[in-house]
């Protein structure tokens, strides 16, 4: 898995690929790992693919009771509370969750990592699961606070191309998400294999890649 | 000196074979039932009908499946005594999930598929994994054979790596939703490939067919070997 998100000038773009693996097998090329909370609050899926899932459609619930009960939005800061008091209820029980909440409510837009250790982060940019680390790599060097939202957009896309290319356990399609005030909105879903060879045309990035 | 210990899961083996396209959804499912290299019986349903044109698929560890479909039969009457309606697709995973993630630290040893069809006619189907995490797909493949079954459903329904005639590997041909006799011809393909190269594949395949006019059954016949 290799998912990220970070804030700049406009907002939040969170973005991931799409490969499940059962060992050498890949179960599903298709898998959906942006988990769309509410129309303001979005998780990303990494580790137990149940684990994330369910526990996030709990968090959902929660947002909504909340909502209920105090006629105003939840804050992100909140809501990610909520989640990482649950995963650290469940600290040695064998969860596995990395996941990324990114959103915008009370407080503006913001983003939090949250672990099945319990770990709480408030940050500006982070990735998440096996290929992270090649997406930090492309990241780190194109990342500027006062990126364009289509630079911010492109960034993220090309991390999440760049990890699928290194890391075995990362392929399939990229999901592109952006926040602003007005909640999220989705920027699509993209085929891997056309992105290399699109990255490739464009930018002779991928130059090791014979035709 | 051994000491013995407590084993509480068997692999009884099985594959399931669900594809959706417009008008119908199948779901099949071979009837073999394996213990290691004994065949227990030749002929185990895999496919249960719940009702409200829901069909489910349930393989991996018998016991599991079986106690697991007939806890989804009981919430599904349940459903009808307290709502008085025919339950959903969306809303029969929905439920599945949360009986599957129930028991997240003592897990059901099952691999899950829900079929049905939605409200615009359109089949629907959902695949779920041992404890839980699901999502809609237009195929899957489940069970022992499924590493056998994917490639040839990804190439022959969503297809995968096929171009345009004439476009030289550039053009990819355009998916399409495939006709229900299409998809039956590619179910019996798929079995009958899998019989002759996975032992705990055989004897005849169950499928189940929903289309707005009901659920409809056939078998087809493998070899017993």
């Amino acid at each position: 898995t290799t998912t990220l998100a970070f804030r700049y000038q406009h907002g939040i773009v969170v973005c991931v690929d799409s490969r499940a693996s059962a060992g050498p097998l890949i179960a599903s090329q298709t898998v959906k790992k942006v988990i769309e909370i509410n129309p303001y609050l979005l998780g990303t899926l990494a580790g137990g693919a149940a684990d994330c899932q369910f526990w996030e459609t709990v968090l959902g619930m929660e947002c909504r009771l909340h909502q209920l009960r105090n006629k105003e939005l939840i804050s992100v800061s909140a809501a990610s509370k909520i989640l990482s008091n649950i995963t650290y209820s469940y600290k040695g029980y064998g969860l596995s969750m990395g996941t990324m909440l990114a959103g915008t409510g009370k407080g503006g837009t913001a983003l939090y990592y949250i672990d099945s250790d319990g770990t709480r982060l408030k940050g500006d940019l982070f990735s998440v699961g096996s290929g992270s680390t090649f997406a930090y790599g492309v990241l780190d060097s194109g990342y500027r606070w006062d990126l364009s939202k289509q630079e911010a957009l492109y960034l993220a896309q090309r991390s999440i191309v760049a990890a699928t290319h290194r890391d075995a356990y990362s392929g399939g399609s990229v999901n592109l998400y952006h926040i602003d005030e007005n909640g999220w909105v989705f920027h699509g879903n993209f085929d891997v294999d056309s992105l290399i060879w699109e990255a490739k045309d464009n930018e002779n990035s991928f130059a090791h890649i014979p035709r | 000196m051994s000491q013995s210990q407590f084993d509480p899961y068997v692999q009884n083996g099985g594959t399931t074979v669900a594809i959706a396209g417009d008008g119908f959804a199948i779901l099949a499912g071979d009837t073999r039932s394996v213990n290691g290299y004994n065949i227990n019986t030749r002929f185990q349903p895999r496919v249960h009908e719940v009702g409200d044109d829901l069909v489910i698929g349930a393989s991996g560890f018998e016991a599991d499946a079986l106690a697991l479909v007939k806890r989804i039969q009981q919430r599904i009457d349940l459903y009808h005594d307290n709502h008085e309606r025919k339950m959903s697709a969306q809303s029969c995973a929905c439920m599945v999930r949360t009986l599957l993630y129930g028991k997240r630290f003592f897990p059901y040893y099952v691999y899950t598929t829900v079929a049905g069809i939605d409200k615009e006619g359109k089949g629907e189907i959902y695949s779920f994994d041992p404890v839980g995490s699901y999502e809609r797909e237009w195929c899957r493949a489940g069970g022992s054979a499924a590493n056998f079954i994917t490639p040839f459903l990804d190439n022959q329904v969503n297809l995968h790596n096929q171009y345009v005639p004439g476009s030289h590997g550039k053009e990819r041909k355009p998916r399409r939703l495939l006709k229900l006799e299409e998809a039956m011809k590619i179910t019996t393909d798929a079995f009958t490939s899998a019989g002759e190269r996975h032992i705990e594949v055989g004897d005849s395949v169950l499928v189940k067919i929903i289309t707005k006019e009901g659920v409809e059954t056939r078998i087809i016949p493998l070899k017993k070997d």
